[in-house]
This record gives structure tokens, C-alpha cells and sequence, in this order.
């Protein structure tokens, strides 16, 4: 067994092991835990209707709560097409 | 060579529509159902793509140029930014306010928060953000890979 070998063997066990144990430690699926909800979540739950009058809290976050975000989205999707278009243009002779 | 066969030609031209529509339902709901401005403009996109691999690159090359649909891309950023800067103007001096929605102000448009359930026209600028980010990524996911596949195309003449 090369050294290699031995390497990749231990990164793995040791990536599983943290897996595994990172999976067991969540909450359950679908119980409430109040001591571990940071209170942002129920804010956003309970006031996105009033204050934005958006049904879906996921844009409403998104695009209001949170829009510098997205600009940085929009941004980043901007850079792509421009460098797309930069480097695969069509050079003519 | 340019396209497929014409029985791949009229299937996309007949799908076309329905997906167009799909999309920008997706699009104009983003406040009210699941979706937003990046989901449906990713399905109308794939409309176009469709499109664009049924006719063939060269066909939809002379149809639309990619420097066309960068402006548009342009426009989008522009409308989307603008928009946020409109908040710093007109609302509470903030960036990204929602500058359109007050809950004791007139029943305009875009301005009917709670009231009941959303509508259409509720939200403030959030549906028109959605629009903005929707043209920007309808046209920015096209241009991609019209760009790519005429790039890889042989051309009459070329070797």
C-alpha cells in the first residue's frame, strides 16, 4: 500500500466521520427547536406579509430584505456573460 | 449545415410558446408562488435554447446578434440597480428600500400590503425587480450559449 493510498484512506474516514456525525447531530426534521432558532427566522416569518406585502417569503427575502445579495448574484451572472462573450467571439481575418 | 430535421424544426416551434408562457407566468407570480426573476428566466431561456439547437447557430444568428442581447442584459443590470437606488431617493434613505409598499398609504398600484392576501399588484418593487432580473437572466443564459455554439461552428468557407 503506497503512502498515496494511505493518504486518501485516512482524508476519507476522517471526512466520513464528520459527515456522520454532523447528520446526527442536526434536529429532527419538522420539530420546532426554540432554543436553537435564531430569531430572524420568525421575524421574516411573521412580518413579511405586513411590511412587503409578498406572499413568498423567499423573494421577499431575496429581493427585499436581503437585496444587496442579490445584486452581488446579478453581478456575478453579468461577469460570466461578459467573459463568455469575450472569449468566444469570432475573429475575423 | 444549419438545424435538425423539420420534424425537430415544427416540435420546437410548437412547444416554443407554451414554455415562453411557463416562464414568464413564473416570472410576473415570483411575489405570490414558488419562482422568482433567476427561476423563470432560466426556463424561458431554455425555451430559447431549444430554439436556438433545433434551427441551428447560424439561423439564429441572423435572426438576433449577441450585442443586441448584451444591451438587454445591460438594460436589466441597469433597471435592477436603479430600482434600488430608487429607494435611496424616494423611501427612507436606505439602499434596496421597498420605496412602493406603505400599509396606511393610497391604494395604488403595486402598494395593497396588508390588506388580506397579495395580488398581483402588491409588493412595491419586488415584481418589478423580478422583471428586471428576469430579462437580465433571460438574455444572459442565451447569450451564453449562442455565443458558444456559433463560436464552434464552421462556417461556409472555413476550413
Amino acid at each position: 500500500m503506497s503512502i498515496r493510498n494511505i493518504v486518501a484512506v485516512t482524508f476519507f474516514a476522517v471526512v466520513a466521520l464528520f459527515l456522520i456525525f454532523g447528520a446526527l447531530m442536526t434536529h429532527p426534521f419538522g420539530e420546532f427547536d426554540e432554543d436553537n432558532t435564531p430569531e430572524m427566522d420568525q421575524y421574516i416569518i411573521d412580518n413579511t406579509q405586513s411590511e412587503t406585502g409578498a406572499d413568498n417569503v423567499v423573494t421577499a427575502v431575496v429581493f427585499d430584505y436581503r437585496g444587496f445579495d442579490t445584486l452581488g448574484e446579478a453581478t456575478v451572472l453579468f461577469t460570466a456573460v461578459a467573459g463568455v462573450i469575450l472569449i468566444f467571439r469570432r475573429v475575423k481575418k | 449545415m444549419s438545424g435538425m430535421s423539420r420534424i425537430v424544426k415544427t416540435m420546437a416551434s410548437v412547444t416554443f410558446p407554451l414554455a415562453l408562457i411557463y416562464g414568464l407566468y413564473i416570472i410576473a407570480h415570483g411575489h405570490l408562488t414558488p419562482g422568482g426573476g433567476f427561476q423563470g428566466g432560466a426556463v424561458v431561456a431554455s425555451a430559447c435554447i431549444m430554439i436556438l439547437v433545433a434551427y441551428g447557430s447560424v439561423w439564429t444568428m441572423g435572426k438576433i446578434k449577441e450585442k443586441r442581447l448584451s444591451a438587454f442584459e445591460s438594460l436589466g443590470a441597469l433597471g435592477f440597480i436603479c430600482l434600488a437606488f430608487f429607494g435611496l431617493i424616494f423611501g427612507a434613505n436606505y439602499f434596496f428600500n421597498n420605496f412602493l409598499v406603505h400599509p396606511e398609504g393610497l391604494d395604488i398600484i403595486f402598494n395593497g400590503t396588508a390588506k388580506g392576501l397579495s395580488n398581483i399588484n402588491t409588493a412595491g418593487v419586488i415584481p418589478l425587480m423580478n422583471f428586471a432580473v428576469g430579462l437580465k437572466v433571460i438574455v444572459g443564459l442565451f447569450a451564453i450559449v449562442l455565443v458558444m455554439a456559433y463560436a464552434t461552428t464552421k462556417l461556409k468557407g472555413e476550413k
